[in-house]
């Protein structure tokens, strides 16, 4: 039974950010139909940029809002300075452009801030807190990690549900022809979401990284189950791809507890494989397209 | 077009004939290169061999029948494996494990791609990545099976003794590879041309209008990943043994990517456009690595630089020539004829991807 609490703790703080990491795809799917597998480098290297200002003398909050700066930057910049010119080519392009922007940002790291493996400090301890005598298998920082996801959440449904801008941003996703029609700036608003995206990516990298330890390919498994946990929600929908990486966080967890863990990701795959052959388009996916 | 057509009969028809004239003076110009250069480019060109038939298998499943795997990877890992444990202790003919690793990647193949049949675009994108990141593990998982991390030693295949005492190994692997290529593009393009090969076009063209025609989807897809997966466990028995050893590292996420990376490089939907990918993706990073180390510079930089080169070969072909080599090379051969026809105003290099030849 306590076996069970500790893997579920654990699940859910690692599902919060691989839920992160889903989201930020999912806003990105939606905005310009493209997979960005440079997501997961992206934030790799906000956090190198925000380590960067932690040796530099900057406290960790410096440092924590100069990365999601970043993020938001580099976000715009990919997409306004890459991405844009080969949106009329294939479609496989995109992923071949995003899959080399991956491999750049994470030969570009090491280069600019060393190779070696590095430790990222958290904001909060890391020790169990206490209830009374007992210790329970979660931290502030795991606080922290869900406050910050879960706050993200919900600013971003505030800015898609109840402002102006969120609903010109969902309008030029859902049709871009119309909303051009309607004088909506579509191009600037899938800067902005590419942007938006990578900010919350810059999010899942900075708080992961205090657990994983910072080298350049240390985002690309979170990217893989962020990935995965967003195709089993449905690209489509933002509140799928929350509740897909939370799956993806406690199957992990309970598959790398239970059965060892390193049958982790061969249990991912498995669960991927089944719910996709009961719903093929993801858990959430409301309308079933027909392609005619 | 209906001119050459006429003026070429002999060449265009009959299809297997023409196919194995190719293949035959392919054949005989590598085995001349391959006799004339050192055993490290000979290496290499295996290298690029072995590439070419699994970029090739990919590019049938990719670029002619609109379905994209990243978990190719993970079927060339099946081919290897098979390989290397029906060699370990036995001496087998070469052929005969050859066919086997062809069988178990193809049955594999087929199963995913019962799975695969019914998932689209980044579905089966997110599938096929899940493959490529969870198959290997399994080979960690259960170590005594398949040697867990270091993997399993292959011995290269035998030289027969009637090329002589001091003939490279190298060499020998080389043509051995050359050779499954060639009998690989041989079979590839006969199929291309089939009814099978049309049904193939016909569901990645529209699925909705090759059904109504009476194509069977579903099968076809399947198919489709079955004769892919063949070819990457061809490939895959051939990378085990020029590496020599066959371990989870080498089957990572990074050899499926570096896969799809070739054809879309080399150019999609097309035999020649594997050809080309599997040539820029040996090459490139090894001229590149070569280059870094000449250049005196420090450590991080120059083990990195490489990868950096390869990742911005990516970003800027995509920018530049987005139907990749082969599309690129039909265009300008298309431009150069226009000009030459005095047909400038509406010939704009603009090339059937179906059949850049225009036939």
């Amino acid at each position: 039974m306590q076996r069970f609490v500790v893997l579920t703790l654990n699940g859910l703080t690692e599902g919060s950010i691989y839920a992160a990491m889903a989201l930020a795809l999912v806003m990105i799917w939606r905005a310009t139909q493209v997979v960005n597998f440079a997501q997961g480098a992206m934030a790799m290297f906000t956090t190198y940029l925000a380590l960067f200002a932690l040796e530099r003398g900057a406290s960790y909050w410096l440092a924590f809002a100069i990365a999601l700066a970043c993020g938001l930057l580099l976000g715009a910049v990919v997409e306004r300075v890459l991405v844009r010119p080969v949106e009329s080519a294939p479609p496989l392009n995109v992923v071949i452009l995003t899959l080399g922007i991956l491999l750049v940002l994470e030969a570009l790291a090491p280069m600019l801030f060393g190779g070696q493996i590095r430790s990222f400090p958290a904001a909060f301890s890391i020790v169990g807190l206490r209830l009374g005598s007992l210790q329970i298998p979660l931290s502030p920082f795991d606080l922290f990690i869900l406050a910050s996801v879960l706050i993200m959440m919900g600013l971003l449904l505030l800015l898609f549900q109840r402002t102006d801008l969120g609903l010109r941003m969902r309008a030029s996703a859902f049709n871009p022809e119309v909303s051009r029609l309607l004088g909506i700036r579509v191009s600037r608003m899938l800067t902005l979401g590419w942007a938006l995206a990578a900010l919350v990516g810059a999010l899942a990298g900075l708080l992961i990284a205090p657990s994983l330890l910072l080298y350049p390919t240390y985002m690309d498994q979170v990217l893989v189950f962020g990935f995965t946990g967003a195709i089993l929600g449905g690209l489509d929908s933002p509140p799928g791809a929350v509740i897909g990486g939370l799956a993806m966080g406690f199957s992990l967890s309970y598959v790398g507890g239970y059965l060892g863990s390193d049958l982790e990701t061969v249990g991912a795959l498995v669960i991927l494989i089944a719910v996709l052959m009961v719903r093929p388009r993801g858990l959430f996916t409301l309308r079933a397209q027909r392609e005619v | 077009m209906a001119i050459r057509l006429t003026r070429w009969p002999s060449l265009r028809t009959p299809t297997l004939a023409r196919h194995l004239v190719l293949a035959l003076g392919a054949g005989v110009l590598l085995f001349l290169i391959s006799s004339q250069i050192g055993a490290y480019d000979d290496y290499n060109l295996a290298e690029v061999a072995i590439f070419a038939i699994a970029a090739a298998g990919l590019n049938l499943l990719t670029g002619v029948n609109g379905q994209l795997s990243l978990g190719h990877g993970a079927l060339m890992a099946i081919g290897a494996y098979t390989t290397s444990l029906l060699l370990r202790g036995r001496d087998l003919p070469l052929p005969l494990l050859l066919l086997a690793s062809v069988a178990s990647a193809s049955l594999i193949g087929c199963l995913f791609g019962v799975a695969a049949a019914r998932l689209r675009g980044p579905y089966l994108a997110g599938a096929t990545l899940a493959l490529a990141v969870g198959l290997p593990q399994i080979a960690t998982r259960y170590s005594q099976v398949f040697g867990g991390e270091e993997g399993l030693t292959v011995a290269p295949p035998a030289v027969p003794a009637w090329l002589g005492a001091d003939f490279p190994p190298e060499r020998w692997l080389a043509w051995i590879a050359i050779v499954a290529a060639l009998v690989t593009f041989v079979l590839l393009a006969n199929l291309v041309h089939s009814s099978v090969g049309r049904s193939f076009r016909g569901v990645r063209d529209h699925e909705a209008a090759a059904a109504l025609a009476g194509i069977d989807v579903a099968r076809t897809q399947i198919q489709a990943f079955v004769v892919s997966a063949a070819c990457a466990g061809l490939a895959g028995s051939l990378f085990a043994y020029w590496a020599g050893v066959t371990n989870p590292a080498g089957f990572s996420l990074a050899l499926s990517l570096q896969l799809v990376t070739a054809i879309v490089i080399g150019g999609l939907g097309t035999l020649s456009g594997a050809v080309w990918g599997s040539i820029v993706l040996v090459f490139v990073p090894s001229l590149t690595s070569g280059m870094a180390s000449s250049l005196n510079l420090p450590t991080s930089v120059a083990n990195n630089l490489p990868l950096a080169i390869y990742g911005a070969v990516l970003v800027v072909a995509m920018l530049v020539a987005p139907y990749g080599i082969d599309g690129g090379l039909h265009r300008l051969v298309a431009l150069g004829r226009a000009r030459w026809a005095g047909a400038s105003s509406n010939h704009k290099g603009v090339v059937d991807w179906d059949d850049p030849a225009g036939g």
